[in-house]
């Protein structure tokens, strides 16, 4: 359940989170798909789709009542390769760089929900994330957050224009940046970025010489 | 507290709603109006849309996106230490507060930290930069309201702040100074003397605005009252910064987490305001420069010996994970959420700016308020359009 980097032999117990997954999991029952922890610094929970939105009304319940922010992943690795590789240098062929491959907490789908809230009495926060399974012709939504967290009107907006994820109650989706006709989903990883397409960064040749760094650093390539 | 602004929202609101059924008696018609984008009040180009009737806005739409450089999907295509010099200009007056969170993420999923004399160097920067971005808010304040001699002292006062900010970094306006596992450079010689100097002066500025500004009476009647924000729609909006503790939430960043920054080795005082009102929120901003000023002379005072960058490898790849790390910003809380595959740049930045939050609760606010209204309190939520649009 938990990763740390801790070498002492009693293992960090983080009492304040681990209460705070016991009272979701009280809550939601099997809606918390998966748990991740680093006791002292951070914590993140997968729910459900379906229970989205009841996963926000119970940590607000909970007393999480400031909403930091929400958004989406996109889990496949870019077509496009790495734009930041330094582009005269060979890139071996690696099977396993096309997978998707989920961060903490797992996840089945290739699109995931991700939303942050703070409990600003006991300095403590939570990363929400949720699956996001496409329906049968390639759309993708979820509940909306307005009723639960005000805030995220905006912060949905941004996330529909950016990833093509519906909120379901939402009033009002217009874009926020873009034009309205304007076509494709900027953030999927499918999108191009044109300027880098036509011409490539000269990457890693820009790197410049660490202060600290000593020449048994590395070799000067 | 809490009880005390909804109170005064409530009375507003009643006496606001009386005029509005003499305007219905009267049968004005309602029009809409344009506010922006280029307007003095917007600090870069936002527009407000409001249908008013008569003096009042009925309803009204913040129209963002003018600016929109597209910060998060531009940093997946670039190195760990090329992302500062992009992100440097979010928030373009307090740029150095900008790159620290950024930094201190890479720095926890490479689980390194900077040495100490680097964590302290960062703080004083980072509170630098707050003195020079709010100490230009406390001046424009009076330009919204028709003063013109604050902002001349703002920018006269910053340009010290500015000079500092130069000597130490290079830079004025983007230093691009903060290093994965520490600073590019030590600081200059006599800079910490020259430092002192101008923190003195800095105070002297905060007392004549607070004398010119705050004690004026068209200021406190134009912001007492004017634009309440009761502590649950703070947060539920995601307010965050001084907005936040002018309505009474006790919550700083720099206090409230444990972060390698050596706020926990200084000794200053949050400040929070009951009311929720445009007054409080200028308030609060005021003491906080005056905090900050405090904040760097004790940093100075204590600032330990010793190297500025911790051994890092020459090619940066840093291990896979995710990491989320915020920082109280000049704006409020300034986060990001930084997804690592294992390669040179990040797989996926999520950057949450303050300014996207403080200024999505503006159709909520402006209902109802008369139009000069708006432009105090959109001064006072106070915001920069590159913290809204990235």
């Amino acid at each position: 359940m938990s990763d740390t980097d801790t070498d002492e032999s009693a293992p960090v117990v983080d009492e304040l989170r681990n209460e705070i997954v016991a009272r979701l999991r009280a809550d939601l029952g099997d809606a918390v798909v998966d748990v991740h922890q680093v006791p002292q610094v951070d914590l993140w929970v997968r729910v459900t789709p379906e229970s989205w939105r009841s996963a926000g009304e119970a940590l607000r319940a909970q007393g999480f009542d400031y909403f930091c922010f929400l958004s989406a992943m996109d889990w496949m690795p870019s077509p496009f390769g790495d734009g930041e590789n330094d582009p005269t240098e060979e890139v071996e062929e690696d099977p396993a760089a096309s997978e998707i491959r989920q961060g903490y907490t797992g996840g089945d789908t290739r699109f995931q929900m991700l939303a942050r809230v703070t409990d600003t009495r006991r300095h403590v926060s939570v990363t929400l994330k949720a699956d996001l399974p496409q329906h049968d012709d390639g759309t993708m939504s979820i509940e909306s957050w307005i009723p639960v967290y005000a805030g995220a009107n905006w912060h949905e907006r941004e996330t529909h224009e950016m990833f093509g994820i519906s909120f379901d109650g939402h009033p009002d989706l217009r874009n926020m940046y873009l034009p309205g006709d304007f076509e494709g989903y900027p953030l999927r990883k499918d999108f191009p970025l044109l300027a880098r397409l036509v011409k490539p960064w000269p990457g890693i040749v820009d790197v410049e010489p660490m202060p600290a760094s000593d020449d048994d650093e590395g070799d000067d390539s | 507290m809490t009880m005390l602004s909804e109170r005064q929202q409530m009375s507003y609101i009643a006496a606001q709603a009386a005029d509005a059924r003499l305007n219905v008696e009267l049968e004005t018609e309602g029009m809409t109006l344009n506010i922006g984008p280029q307007h003095p009040a917007t600090h870069g180009t936002l527009r407000i849309i409001a249908r008013l009737d008569g003096e009042q806005v009925v309803w009204a739409e913040p129209s963002a996106g003018y600016m929109h450089r597209g910060y998060e999907k531009l940093t997946e295509v670039r190195t760990f230490p090329q992302v500062t010099a992009l992100i440097n200009r979010i928030d373009w007056l307090g740029s150095f507060a900008n790159e620290v969170p950024f930094i201190l993420a890479a720095e926890q999923l490479m689980d390194i930290e900077a040495p100490p004399r680097a964590q302290h160097i960062r703080t004083i920067l980072f509170e630098l930069s707050r003195i020079a971005n709010v100490s230009l808010f406390l001046g424009d304040l009076g330009v919204q309201m028709g003063a013109v001699t604050p902002v001349f002292m703002a920018f006269r006062d910053r340009e010290y702040v500015l000079n500092l900010i130069e000597g130490a970094t290079g830079g004025r306006f983007h230093p691009n100074f903060d290093r994965i596992g520490g600073l590019k450079d030590d600081l200059p010689k006599g800079w910490l003397d020259e430092t002192r100097q101008v923190m003195k002066k800095l105070r002297n500025f905060c007392d004549e605005i607070e004398d010119l500004l705050f004690g004026n009476e068209i200021f406190q009647s134009r912001t007492r009252g004017i634009g309440v924000i009761p502590a649950d729609v703070a947060r539920q909006y995601g307010l965050s910064g001084a907005n936040l503790r002018a309505s009474g939430v006790d919550w700083d960043l720099r206090r409230d987490q444990s972060l390698p920054l050596a706020y926990d080795k200084v000794d200053f005082r949050v400040w929070t305001h009951p009311d929720g009102d445009s007054w409080a929120r200028c308030w609060i901003r005021l003491q906080e420069v005056r905090e900050a000023t405090k904040i760097v002379d004790q940093l100075i005072e204590t600032l330990p010996p010793g190297p500025v960058m911790t051994k890092v490898p020459r090619i940066i790849k840093v291990p896979e994970g995710e990491a989320w790390v915020s920082t109280e910003n000049p704006l409020g809380e300034m986060g990001y959420y930084v997804v690592s595959k294992g390669d040179l740049g990040p797989f996926r930045v999520k950057i949450r700016s303050a300014s996207f939050n403080n200024i999505s609760i503006t159709p909520w606010v402006l209902k109802g308020v008369y139009v000069p209204d708006i432009i105090t309190i959109l001064a006072s939520l106070y915001f920069i359009l590159g913290d809204i649009d990235r």
